[in-house]
């Protein structure tokens, strides 16, 4: 599995909303199952982000933060 | 979870949370809304032209107007439907500033039908923005004069029907076909491609408006999940789907 | 510059002009429309901007925004036309946005329109009648300088006497002194600096600097109105001393009565004339003060009674108000009715003298 970076989530303040998980064009999103401080659940980032921001650019409460990294990682190290 | 950049293998930053002229990412919009979105966008767009200095915003009624809190550019929050005439007057004392217009579709196809095609029939050397999602959001999601047929809102529960509740205005379509509106696009934010479009539409109504050539309009569709009693994840599909089948997307005039 | 003679209306608009008004925006409505069409002429030259805008309520709102970006801006109308800007005065009552409205009314019956106004909120608006065209010269000038210093949309309550009547007058700027820069208008040059501006009846201010929010910015707001109405009153008043009757008129009625109340005084009739030249804030105890020797109040108005209810607040029951005036417009609807004049109103007096005995 190819990670070509990765992203940070503010899960607090996310509000659940699942449009990134779509948006995800590797599809390495996923919703958490237990919930924010504000009682919504939240995206999990799994190896195989490409940096691509697409989650980035749909979030509508600015959660993400997007990195690209020098050399593709080739392992899972990269996961969340 | 991932610490600091630091701990990362050698990376680069391609994409901050916020533009450079978002003050704050915090705000109170419903989740999946299209709207902070639609905002982001437009800042990126005003900082990537170096217009910081030089913009000035009027903003309507709505729940897009939490903008004037978050962003850090001189603001005036109008009365609903007022922005365009507000706007002609900031114009008209300030030629050289980059006078805009934030509007919903209540503020501009209900409230300001009048304000808007005046304006763009004079030729006003503003950009003017309508986020159109179809609904008065703010206040729980009544129908507006650009809602579709069949929309579901607290006005029209059975979906809007013609033959009580009239069709959609199409704003974009009508000021196109004003001589004094020299560019007009109708762009979206339920994807990362639309995002990508819009804000080359928005970017481009500044520099056509700046170079004095006349009015300049782009109509964003927004998802409103709430105010169309869907579930989030189902937004930018009922976008595509409905809205888009009545406010095709692209550019209608110029550029 | 030399007296000359000049239309009520331009000279309004050469006033407004030396007052350094940059900005003017109107729709076409008698009696105000010469104004419109004198700034039309006039604003260029100038170097400003008239606006012939395509409804009352988008003139209004330009002159809103031009005055938000610091341009001293004015717009008008009458009677309807006033009626549909009345929603955008309130606003800027609120958001603290300086403008003048020449209200060239169509008669005295919009006093409580320009007085109680009709828009939203805990807000008023400083109202000046003048009684003719050179005292219209000279507020029309003092209204840009109040609204600058209080930050408030103001009012001229002129009608068809002042628009369209000649009169020989002197145009001169006028200095009422100094006021603060305006660093609240809007001009974008503070954007991305961390300090930008923002107007907005709600003052809900920005996530970096809080601002007070509605409850306290409209509280501030009533309290400065507070002031004005202590500060700001105007009146005239003559032979009160020892009137045993006071007749109060404003604006353009007033000479009429003046000159019965002259002719009263000749033939030895202890009676009294007060006008209050703002309409807004309503000089209260100067007239309660005008009115202590009398045992008779008479109120001439072209209207069915709406300033006697000021009147009547002022005198608090110490003696009776009577009006005197009515309904009254010509057949037209749009100018001066039968009553404003000289005979009619002496008459009328002499009746109510007669009448209200002492």
């Amino acid at each position: 599995m190819v990670t070509r970076g990765t992203v940070t989530i503010n899960v607090e303040q996310c509000k659940g909303c699942d449009l990134c998980i779509a948006a995800c064009r590797p599809g390495v999103l996923a919703m958490s199952t237990d919930v924010n401080g504000n009682g919504y659940r939240f995206p999990l980032l799994s190896p195989g982000c490409t940096a691509c921001r697409a989650c980035r650019d749909v979030c509508p409460d600015y959660c993400f933060e997007v990195f690209k990294f020098d050399t593709p990682v080739e392992d899972d190290a990269g996961a969340a | 979870m991932n610490d600091s950049q630091s701990l990362l293998p050698p990376n680069r930053k391609v994409a901050t949370a916020l533009a450079p002229l978002q003050l704050s990412g915090e705000h109170h919009l419903c989740p999946g809304c299209g709207h902070p979105v639609a905002w982001r966008l437009l800042l990126e767009a005003i900082s990537e032209l170096h217009l910081e200095n030089k913009a000035i915003g009027v903003v309507g009624h709505g729940c897009y107007t939490n903008i004037v809190q978050l962003a850090d550019i001189d603001f005036l929050q109008c009365l609903h439907g007022r922005a365009p005439a507000v706007a002609t007057g900031v114009k008209r004392v300030h030629p050289d500033a980059a006078v805009f217009t934030l509007q919903g579709d209540g503020d501009v196809a209900s409230e300001g039908l009048a304000e808007i095609l005046h304006t763009a029939a004079r030729g006003e050397r503003i950009t003017a923005i309508m986020l159109n999602n179809g609904v008065f959001g703010d206040t729980g999601g009544q129908m507006t004069a650009a809602s579709v047929v069949g929309q579901r809102t607290k006005t029209s529960l059975d979906g809007r029907e013609p033959e009580a509740h009239g069709y959609p205005v199409p704003v974009a379509d009508l000021i196109a076909s004003l001589p004094g509106a020299a560019y007009v696009a109708r762009g979206a934010v339920h994807n990362a491609g639309s995002i990508a479009k819009t804000k080359r539409y928005v970017k481009k109504a500044f520099e056509i408006a700046a170079q004095g050539d006349g009015f300049t309009f782009v109509e964003v569709l927004t998802m409103c999940p709430t105010g169309w009693f869907l579930p989030t994840a189902d937004g930018p599909d009922y976008l595509e789907g409905t809205f888009e089948k009545t406010f095709p997307l692209g550019v209608l005039k110029g550029g | 510059m030399a007296a000359r003679l000049l239309q009520g209306s331009d000279a309004v608009a050469q006033a407004a002009i030396a007052a350094g008004c940059r900005f003017f925006s109107g729709y076409p409505m008698l009696p105000f429309t010469d104004l419109l069409e004198s700034m039309a002429r006039r604003m260029a030259a100038a170097g400003g901007v008239c606006m012939n805008a395509e409804t009352e309520i988008e003139a209004v709102n330009m002159t809103l925004g031009a005055a938000a970006a610091g341009a001293r801006s004015a717009t008008g109308s009458c009677g309807q036309g006033i009626a549909l800007m009345q929603e955008a005065i309130a606003e800027a009552a609120l958001n603290e946005v300086p403008f003048v409205v020449f209200n060239m009314a169509r008669g005295q019956q919009d006093y409580f329109q320009a007085t109680r106004g009709g828009g939203w909120g805990d807000y008023r608006t400083i109202c000046l009648a003048p009684k003719d065209v050179v005292e219209a010269v000279e507020h029309t000038q003092l209204l840009f300088h109040l609204a600058d210093q209080y930050r408030s949309p103001v009012m001229m309550y002129g009608d068809y006497l002042i628009s369209h009547t000649y009169m020989s007058v002197e145009v001169d700027p006028i200095d009422f002194g100094p006021l603060p820069p305006k660093d609240w208008a809007l001009d974008g040059s503070r954007g991305g600096t961390g300090r930008s501006r923002q107007i907005w009846t709600w003052a809900m201010g920005k996530a970096n600097d809080p601002g007070p929010g509605p409850d306290l910015h409209w509280q501030r707001i009533a309290e400065k109105f507070d002031g004005v109405a202590r500060l700001e009153q105007r009146w005239e008043s003559k032979w009160c001393d020892d009137a045993e009757t006071v007749i109060v008129s404003f604006g353009t009625a007033a000479p009429f009565v003046e000159q019965v109340v002259g002719e009263l005084r000749d033939d030895g009739v202890r009676v009294g004339t007060f006008r209050p030249i703002s309409l807004w804030p309503f000089p209260e105890k100067p007239l309660a003060e005008a009115c202590a020797s009398a045992s008779r109040v008479l109120v001439f108005e072209v209207n069915a009674g709406q300033m006697i209810d000021d009147v009547r607040l002022a005198v608090a029951g110490r003696a009776p108000v009577t009006p005197l005036g009515r309904v009254s417009i010509d057949f037209s609807g749009m100018r001066q009715g039968e009553i404003l004049t000289v005979p009619w109103i002496r008459d009328r007096v002499r009746q109510v003298i007669r009448e209200v005995t002492v």
